[in-house]
């Protein structure tokens, strides 16, 4: 019964996939969105049933599909888990999944290759539950490695824009240098503990440690840290992820801010029992996590583009997470997760009605007025904005709250760090919304004639995700702590529990302060002043260093690019043509002892008998005579 | 047994087998006729026969005469075929002069 109902859980969005790709287009639209859309929700409603189960029962779900890989002593199986950790990730998964479907069957409706959107969407969806799903990390890597594919497909959906494209191969080779650090660390584990099952590796390292700490242990758990940050885009191979806004909206929504780039958060809580081992490479983890998400928030503050700020406020708030699990809060980060996937997809999917209203422009500096045109995105992302910056009560305050306190306990450094990000992301996001819904209108006429509120397919996911942004901080409020209970059973180390004293008072207070404060400096700025961003060219020093991303692409293209590039030129001119001489001079050498073996055969058969008796001879004389 | 290597002693039959032998070669690389050529090979096979006999008798011991059988018999099969050839030489380019036979020249 399971059995089958895991597979259902598993195999219904690639069902989607395949119908899409052999029959969507004859389907027609309508119905193409509508099996895609089903297709997740049948997942959704899956993961629901097995998440009551689990919760009922305690024991998660273990099943083998089949005999994978058996080499040596090395067996891997086609194994699935559903634990506590892969549910609340199928959850969510799911979920956002399906409203985000709903929503693109109104966004791309317009578009011819819809039926290929819905397609990709749903390839990504099952990769997505591979990955969460997997009970070991090769299974896991399948899904890794799956929804970059997807991720690649859908940045450069809109083939025919080579800027596109080019963002969809940025995204793709960032991924791979960290994915060959995953694979690295997996080639590692498996030699190190013969085993790439969680629970056996768990097994396996416990009991190692024990006897030694092999210095091994924290070399793989660094190469599995690579990996996160290429897949969750932390520094240095964040740059990928804010030129994946070229993608459609919703792939922005469901892939680079709620889903894909939690997969990284989603391993390194998995695999905690290796890295609680690892302090070192934690603390790396927590500076990386820090500056990452002081780093992007800065560079937020100064983008005009509307999806670029919420790129970088994805960067950011993954650098947060990172930061908590870097000092092993892993189920802070879990929460911080959650709640961002809600308002962040929220805050996607807004900005995509909003583009959609103005008919693709997305430039913050054209728009402004917007609250009365679009009352229900309005509201919607306020609430969504106000989770992020922090707000009381809002989700975002209680997950955003718990790393603050972690970090405040372990390094007061970070903890300024995070405070410092979690100010700058109120004001960029402040600043977003005074920009873009308050003051006047400053597009176009024509524009201005056309603005429209967004139809219900696209209000309805809105309003859903607003609803869950605002209360998303009930399943772990400080003093209930259901989650951390939930997570209990799969976190090996010892537990962070935060009663409420005065500390944890005082710090709510400050943070809650400090977003406020980011608030009003938007506010004075944006709606006091009316201040609008200026044109490109009138940008003039520090500020132009920022918003041009502290030039972070340039420098990899000086270091890497070019370098590259000129070595491949050496190659194609230098290298290849001497390879070829030589190649070619053996061809000639041949040809030429050949012309003049040719002289040997005259013809004369007098000459070849007496060369056959001077040989007998020589034969002759040398087999008696010589010896 | 009356051995006939007491009359004449086996040293001889060498030297006449070699003699045999040269007469043989100097007559494959020095005529022209195809069919002289053919002949001193015709030699050369049978000075081995003589010697091979010759030590035979020498050694008291059969199996260098049923070796020379086997080889006569395979010298007659050569000679079919080799005649053959030469025939149908003659019959491409009028002569079994084996200077002209040069279509193999490199």
């Amino acid at each position: 019964m399971d059995n089958s109902l895991v597979l259902l859980l598993l195999l219904t969005p690639f069902f989607g996939f395949l119908f899409n790709v052999f029959f969507g287009k004859k389907a027609g639209k309508t119905i193409s969105g509508a099996l895609g859309t089903i297709a997740v929700a049948v997942s959704f409603v899956m993961s629901v049933y097995f998440f009551m189960q689990v919760n009922a029962s305690g024991k998660p779900i273990a099943i083998n599909l089949f005999d994978w890989i058996q080499i040596g002593k090395l067996k891997v199986d086609f194994g699935i888990l559903l634990d506590q950790l892969s549910l609340l990730w199928l959850l969510f998964v799911t979920g956002i999944g399906s409203l985000i479907h709903l929503y693109s069957i109104s966004y791309m409706h317009d578009d011819e290759n819809m039926h290929k959107f819905f397609a990709y969407l749903n390839l990504f969806v099952f990769f997505m539950i591979t990955l969460v799903v997997g009970s070991n990390l090769l299974v896991m890597f399948i899904g890794w490695e799956g929804v970059g594919l997807c991720s690649y497909l859908l940045i450069g959906f809109w083939h025919k824009n080579q800027d596109y494209n080019d963002a969809a191969k940025k995204a793709f080779i960032m991924n791979r240098i960290g994915d060959l650090g995953f694979l690295i660390g997996i080639f590692i584990l498996a030699y190190t503990s013969g085993t790439l099952d969680y629970a056996g590796m768990n097994k396996a390292i416990q009991f190692n440690s024990a006897v030694s700490t092999p210095a091994l242990y924290s070399i793989a758990a660094l190469c599995l840290f690579i990996g996160a940050t290429g897949k969750s885009a932390q520094l240095p191979l964040y740059t990928w992820l804010p030129d994946a806004m070229a993608g459609p909206t919703p792939v922005s929504a469901l892939i680079h801010a709620a889903t894909m780039v939690t997969a990284g958060i989603f391993m390194i809580t998995r695999m905690n029992f290796l890295f609680d081992l690892t302090p070192e490479v934690q603390n790396i983890i927590a500076i990386v996590g820090a500056i990452t998400a002081l780093v992007a928030a800065s560079i937020g503050l100064l983008q005009n583009d509307i999806k670029k700020v919420l790129a970088y406020s994805t960067v950011s708030q993954l650098g947060l997470m990172f930061l908590a699990l870097g000092m092993g809060a892993y189920n802070v980060a879990v929460f911080h997760v959650i709640t961002h996937a809600f308002f962040k997809a929220c805050l996607f999917l807004g900005s995509g009605s909003v583009i959609h209203a103005l008919h693709g422009e997305q430039d913050m500096r054209k728009m402004g007025g917007l609250r009365k045109a679009m009352p229900i995105t309005f509201a919607t992302m306020l609430i969504s904005t106000l989770a992020i910056a922090g707000i009381f009560p809002f989700a975002g305050f209680w997950s955003k709250d718990e790393i603050l306190m972690v970090a405040f306990e372990h390094n007061i450094a970070l903890w300024i760090v995070g405070s410092i990000a979690s100010i700058m992301t109120a004001f960029y996001m402040f600043r977003l919304m005074y920009l873009t819904f308050f003051r006047d209108f400053r597009g176009t006429e024509e524009q201005k004639h056309h603005l429209h509120e967004s139809p219900s397919l696209i209000t309805l996911p809105l309003i859903i995700l607003a609803a869950l942004a605002t209360v998303g901080g009930l399943i772990n409020l400080p003093g209930s702590n259901w989650l951390n209970h939930f997570l209990e059973p799969i976190l090996t180390g010892k537990h962070e529990e935060h009663a409420l004293g005065s500390q944890e008072y005082m710090l709510m207070g400050i943070a809650l302060t400090g977003a406020i404060i980011g608030i009003g400096w938007a506010y004075s700025k944006y709606i006091k002043q009316g201040f609008v961003p200026k044109q490109d060219s009138e940008i003039v020093g520090f500020s132009k260093t920022i918003y041009n991303k502290y030039y972070v692409d340039e420098l990899y293209t000086s270091l890497i690019v070019k370098p590259l590039n000129s070595l491949s030129n050496f190659f194609r001119t230098t290298l290849e043509p001497a390879l070829g001489k030589v190649v070619y001079g053996f061809g000639t050498a041949a040809n030429g002892l050949g012309n003049q073996g040719k002289k040997l055969q005259t013809g004369s058969i007098g000459l070849y008998l007496f060369a056959f008796v001077i040989g007998v001879l020589a034969l002759v004389s040398y087999l008696f005579l010589g010896q | 047994m009356n051995n006939i290597l007491n009359e004449i002693g086996i040293e001889n039959y060498i030297f006449l087998s070699i003699l045999l032998f040269c007469i043989g070669v100097f007559g494959v690389l020095y005529r022209r006729n195809a069919i002289i050529v053919f002949m001193s090979i015709e030699i050369m096979l049978n000075a081995v026969n003589l010697l091979f006999v010759a030590f035979s008798t020498y050694h008291q011991d059969a199996k260098g005469q049923v070796f020379v059988f086997f080889s006569m018999a395979v010298a007659a099969a050569e000679v079919a075929v080799g005649l053959a050839l030469l025939v149908s030489v003659f019959r491409n380019i009028g002569s079994v002069d084996i200077s002209n036979l040069k279509n193999l020249k490199g």
